[in-house]
């Protein structure tokens, strides 16, 4: 019945139609729109031409979807190198909107929008929010940061594109999230998967029950979270919990989202065309392969990316998803290709150690991962800090509960950890966003 | 009978006692007597305070991970074998201590024990029986 009523395009926001395009339709659409903006590109930003002419290209190459393999690549120290407006193609009369990272490591990344590219964004995510099952009278908590980051200001867009009602609450301020989230009633709550965490915790130790509320939806991304940590949230709140893709570069949030199958995230590819390649040698990956998930921004005008390496490590699924969407889907991204890290030779994923620590408590503390060197041996620790769920006051039973996490990390990683419990807070948090790793190691 | 004990998690370094513990003096909180219970890498800081609600409330909000617990507070005289005849106490009547400390009382020549058994109301019941002489919360904190 579900998939009936999902297929009917015309039943659901209009923003969604092209969601439902029929597949010739729209690789003709890409086609059409991959040559335009390889043309604008072409024409206005140096650094790509440069990059076509070394490989003899002009755009009149680019005949088939397939010819996208032979365009150059464009990489995140691009953005960097030609800091602050060397990719723009539109002049700047035109941008209505920049928006940068926070620029933890050197000169932050800057990135454009003109109105049009701005519409884009907002019509994407309002496709987002429709899949996840909103509409026209949810409450939607905004709890991304506001401001330089593209989270806050584009989830909101597209839930007033939505026709929801906003409550653009911006990151931090726990105990106020959870009152607004109880005396306004809120429905639907955007914000990372790990502040979601910290509001579970936070509403437990203020004797808010998430349950008895009327929130039924959470969307949940900037950072890679697991299906262990969707079932925990679900058990602890009854909501509906789905993924969220995107990246400042390409667009901000709204790249792509789950539908409530719930089996991967359709791409919005109208507007951002994915590839897979291989992370080591850039070569294209068939449909169904794991490796470097690339992306095209087919229609932005103030800052296009041919060829943007993500980083972000997944599959295109193949097949056509039971909700009717004709648009690709991704595997949710568990890693990144830079995130690996190697310890004593062995390849470990920040990923496994969350996993690691779930199977144990059954909640997901906040945890870091500490690496340092000792006479020229690589030392791995894992800082978890103590919730109240896992602190008692029997010195005991502390201790029992230090075992077993570091018998479940030793046999997830394949490796000796030393664990250490740490005080609620300690771990430094920045927009949000968990830093997971800290690599003090010097070679 | 049953007396509330605060407890926080710490972390073994330097300072990391001495905040939560200005903290609570600052909002006007007695600590009646103070435990710390520690590994080489973190401690378990017990207190019986004047106002554990509070204390509980103000450390909480403080960012501090706390449990309150149920505990049972004996007085004993102080002198050799005090402690000895109490404890004998508790052996006849078959019943665990979790753990166990004690500190002089102010009043002279008392000293009180404070226990924590898994089961406190069966611990009531039985050190009733066998007579030993139970500090309601009224009596341990009434010196103040």
């Amino acid at each position: 019945m579900n998939a009936i009523m999902e297929t009917a395009a015309s039943d659901c926001h209009p923003a969604s139609v092209p969601d439902y395009t029929p597949l010739p339709e729209l690789r003709e659409l890409q086609l059409k729109r991959l040559q335009a903006v390889v043309t604008l590109a072409w024409k206005q930003v140096k650094l790509f031409r440069s990059r076509m002419d070394e490989r003899g290209l002009t755009p009149e190459d680019i005949r088939s979807l397939e010819d996208i393999a032979r365009l150059p690549f464009t990489q995140k120290s691009d953005l960097r190198d030609t800091y602050p407006f060397g990719l723009f193609a539109s002049p700047m009369k035109d941008v209505v909107r920049l928006h940068a990272s926070s620029g933890t490591t050197g000169k932050p990344i800057v990135v454009a929008y003109t109105q049009k590219d701005v519409d884009v964004w907002t019509s994407v995510l309002v496709r987002c929010f429709a899949g996840c099952g909103l509409h026209r009278g949810d409450i939607m908590q905004i709890a991304y940061g506001y401001g330089l980051f593209t989270g806050g200001l584009g989830a909101h867009y597209g839930a007033e594109g939505l026709g929801a009602t906003v409550v653009p609450t911006s990151g931090g301020h726990a105990d106020r999230q959870i009152m607004l989230m109880r005396d306004f009633g809120v429905t639907a709550m955007c914000c990372t998967p790990t502040y979601f965490l910290h509001l579970i915790d936070r509403a437990a130790e203020l004797g808010v029950d998430l349950k008895e509320l009327p929130l039924r939806a959470g969307v949940f991304g900037a950072e890679p979270w697991s299906e262990s940590m969707r079932k925990h949230i679900e058990n602890m709140s009854s909501i509906e919990a789905f993924d969220i893709y995107g990246l400042s570069e390409i667009i901000g949030p709204g790249v792509g989202c789950e539908c409530r199958r719930h089996q991967g995230l359709h791409i919005f590819e109208d507007h951002f065309y994915p590839e897979i390649v291989d992370p080591e040698t850039g070569a294209p990956l068939p449909d169904g392969a794991e490796g470097e998930l690339v992306l095209t921004t087919l229609s932005k005008q103030a800052m296009p990316m041919i060829r943007y390496r993500t980083r972000d490590i997944t599959t295109i699924l193949r097949g056509q998803c039971e909700c009717g969407r004709t648009l690709r889907r991704i595997d949710r991204i568990g890693r990144r290709s830079d995130d690996m890290l190697i310890i004593r030779g062995v390849n470990v994923f920040p990923s496994q150690v969350e996993s690691a620590l779930l199977q144990i408590e059954g909640t997901l503390p906040h945890y870091q991962i500490l690496l340092t060197r000792l006479q020229g041996l690589d030392q791995m620790e894992v800082q978890v800090e103590v919730t109240p769920q896992m602190f008692n006051d029997k010195i005991g039973a502390l201790q029992e509960l230090h075992h077993k996490l570091q018998g479940a990390l030793d046999r997830v990683l394949g490796i000796r950890v030393r664990v250490a419990l740490v005080e609620a807070n300690s771990i430094e948090r920045s927009e949000g966003k968990a830093k997971r790793v800290i690599d003090r190691r010097t070679s | 009978m049953k007396i509330h004990q605060v407890s926080l998690f710490a972390e073994n370094k330097p300072g990391h006692i001495a905040a939560p513990i200005r903290l609570l003096e600052k909002e006007g909180i007695d600590i009646r007597a103070l435990y710390l219970a520690d590994t080489e890498q973190y401690g378990i800081v017990r207190m019986i305070v004047s106002d554990w609600q509070k204390a509980a409330r103000i450390l909480e909000t403080h960012g501090f991970v706390v449990k309150v617990t149920e505990v049972l507070a004996v007085e004993v005289i102080d002198h050799p074998g005090g402690l000895a005849d109490v404890l004998g106490a508790l052996d006849q009547i078959g019943i665990n201590i979790e753990y166990m400390y004690a500190f002089p009382d102010a009043r002279e020549g008392k000293a009180i024990l404070i226990f924590r058994f898994a089961d406190p109301d069966v611990a009531i019941a039985r050190l009733q029986t066998a007579g030993v002489n139970l500090l309601t919360s009224d009596e341990l904190l009434k010196d103040q």
